[in-house]
């Protein structure tokens, strides 16, 4: 878990690099995240359960099967970006192999689809899980008042995991909740609602294979809150500075979980200096190897941009070629 | 052959359709036990129980939503939207997810849902149980849309809504569901999407319509047929994918073309056949493209005089007719 936290912090600070670099055009960030993310996506059965995750969800993605060559290219928006080939926005990311389901710009609309994941488990018998991620901003959408309501009455084998930051954009949560804790609406769902600390690697693991262990036990879903930190901005078109104080920010170096879990794991005698220094060199060297296979990969073909409207070939309607051609002399 | 109601036709193929693929499931407000509002669903519940025949919350973004990730993970769902005015709460998951899927994750993952919803005035349902809806979605790359007009086509073409491996909108005049009877053979026929029908043969003009107009439009031709106007109906069927060929082809043989929705004039449907028609068979045309469409009203109204004002009809399609055989 610490090697695909931090591989996870690497490539989101390379994404930024190469952001402020003019090489790619946007980013939106996990750092703060990873903890909660890599724990929580550890519970689930890689290649069985399934992940709707959202935006900054990069620690759960790589949790869950994908290489940081996978995101990089997404990054770069090139051809053999598995999550799009090059068509959707940095962030945007998905693999039906991996159980990772695609994701849109409108938030928390994704949850509703692992709860029909879910239910399609359930009806089928199939053993699966499918979690869905999203920010506390994102839990205020109705769909997700909708989807907890309907895996509640269900006992769908389902969990939510509300990654808190304390902020949606620019917006704090005490404007965004008139209480503590998102979790606690999950009474209101006849589901458990738990609330625990994201920057706790082990605990998060703790708590997410309780989950796991109830949804597949066939007694439903859970709700989990995890409380994080945003360490940047929403993403590279946002200037958190406008919005948070200087001390708030340096505050939240202190609660940063990647520092937190590597010293824990030395506390515990398990990251020596020589297995940190190998770990290190590692993902230095997977995250060098990402960013040049990206960047040398093909663009994709404009050629390519009219297929996968549908499944079968798709001409579109599109108009007669110029001139006022007579009907018969081009296709239709 | 059986004769059967436009809405016996649709529950028939429900039962077909469920009995041959267990991967179909039945969900939507109150399609359990009672059967649906208006029936469609009537006896699913008793043959296929609560696990393919769900009884949703009154949640119709989580109908659309859930039937998108059941569709994902190895299910057919077949969702129902009570009333096509009720879609709305839907339209995010509709059409930033379900039609884009497919597109934005380069044919990783597909959606192969059908949503039906019944459509249409002119049953006093007022301002929200009476709209057309078909022009939001039709819009949209990704999404298919039906309108069947006779129980022959509402079984071939659901059918293969159903089979298809993408989100279709199955759209269904509610004021036909009993109102229309015809043939429905028990034999496996589908129609594949995106094929209109000549409904009437015809010189003159060309009449291009869909669902309850399609019959209005067959009615019309008729009452100006004594005046010696020769009409050829298309009932259009597929709104998306659009058999153009069909419209061009008769729009070159009749050089006249009139098209009647009963959804709002301004930017329905049928502006875009007009617009297609108006492109493409230019050289044609000895006639303005005319419309014949519901007024620019936000809602059908309840009243029934004021109902009569609002819906298109066999009059008032056969008074466009006459205009346009005599410019």
């Amino acid at each position: 878990m610490y090697r695909t936290i931090l591989l996870a912090r690497q490539v989101d600070e390379r994404m930024w690099i190469l952001n402020r670099a003019g090489r790619i055009p946007f980013v939106i960030s996990g750092q703060g995240h990873e903890g909660a993310q890599v724990a929580i996506a550890w519970a689930l059965e890689k290649g069985k359960d399934w992940i709707a995750p959202f935006y900054r969800s990069v620690g759960t993605l790589l949790a869950f099967g994908m290489g940081a060559r996978d995101l990089m290219t997404a990054q770069f928006a090139k051809a053999i970006d598995v999550s799009s080939g090059g068509r959707q926005m940095p962030g945007h990311y998905g693999s039906q192999p991996k159980h990772l389901v695609s994701l849109s710009s409108p938030v928390a609309t994704q949850m509703l689809h692992a709860v029909g994941i879910a239910l399609a488990a359930k009806i089928r018998k199939t053993g699966e899980v499918a979690m869905s991620s999203m920010g506390e901003g994102s839990a205020n959408q109705g769909d997700v008042h909708e989807g907890l309501n309907f895996a509640g009455v269900h006992k769908l084998p389902f969990i939510l995991v509300v990654e808190n930051n304390g902020y949606a954009i620019s917006v704090p949560v005490s404007k965004q909740l008139p209480i503590e804790n998102v979790a606690d609406r999950a009474s209101g769902y006849g589901m458990p609602g738990i609330v625990v600390d994201g920057g706790d690697v082990l605990e998060c693991y703790r708590v997410a294979k309780t989950a796991v262990d109830r949804a597949r036990r066939g007694e439903g879903s859970t709700f989990i809150e995890a409380k994080v930190i945003r360490l940047t901005g929403h993403s590279s078109d946002d200037q958190q500075t406008k919005y948070r104080t200087a001390e708030e920010l340096a505050d939240l170096t202190g609660k940063d979980p990647l520092p937190r879990y590597r010293g824990e794991l030395r506390d515990a005698g398990v990251l020596t200096d020589e297995i940190e220094a190998r770990i290190a060199a590692e993902v230095k060297a997977e995250v060098e190897d990402a960013t040049t296979f990206a960047e040398e990969a093909a663009e994709p073909d404009p050629a390519t941009a009219m297929k996968w409207v549908f499944a079968e070939d798709w001409p579109g309607e599109t108009p007669p070629a110029w001139g006022f051609t007579l009907r018969g002399t081009g296709g239709h | 052959m059986p004769i059967k109601t436009y809405i016996e036709a649709i529950r028939d193929t429900l039962f077909d359709e469920m009995r041959r693929d267990e991967a179909i499931i039945v969900l939507g407000e109150d399609v359990g036990k009672k059967g649906g509002v208006f029936l469609a669903t009537d006896g699913l519940w008793a043959e296929f129980g609560d696990d393919r025949v769900i009884d949703t919350p009154l949640t119709e973004s989580m109908i659309v939503g859930a039937s998108i990730g059941a569709a994902m993970n190895g299910l057919r769902p077949v969702a129902e939207i009570q009333f096509a005015d009720f879609i709305a709460p839907a339209f995010n998951q509709l059409v930033n997810e379900a039609a884009r899927m497919r597109y934005r994750s380069n044919n990783g993952f597909g959606v192969p849902m059908t949503v039906r919803a019944p459509y249409g005035g002119g049953v006093h349902g007022a301002l929200y149980h009476s709209q057309s809806v078909e022009a939001f979605f039709a819009h949209v790359p990704g999404l298919k849309v039906v309108i069947p007009s006779t129980p022959y086509d509402a079984k071939g073409l659901l059918r293969t809504s159903i089979r298809d491996e993408d989100p279709v909108l199955f759209f269904e005049h509610k004021k036909m569901y009993r109102s229309v009877r015809g043939d429905v053979p028990d034999t496996d026929y589908t129609i594949p999407l995106g094929q209109a029908a000549i409904t009437r043969p015809g010189t003159q003009i060309t009449l291009i319509a869909y669902g309850l107009m399609a019959h209005y439009g067959l009615e019309a031709a008729e009452l100006v047929a004594d005046e010696g106007i020769d009409v050829e109906v298309v009932d259009v069927r597929s709104l998306r994918p659009l058999d153009k060929a069909t419209i061009l082809s008769s729009v070159e043989k009749t050089g006249k073309a009139i098209v009647v929705y009963e959804d709002n004039r301004f930017l329905g449907y049928g502006a875009e056949i007009c617009a297609i028609i108006a492109e493409e068979a230019f050289d044609f045309l000895d006639g303005p493209v005319t419309r014949i469409a519901g007024p620019d009203v936000p809602g059908v109204p309840y009243n029934h005089i004021l109902e009569d004002w609002f819906m298109v009809n066999p009059e008032k399609i056969a008074d466009g007719i006459r205009k346009l055989a005599a410019y």
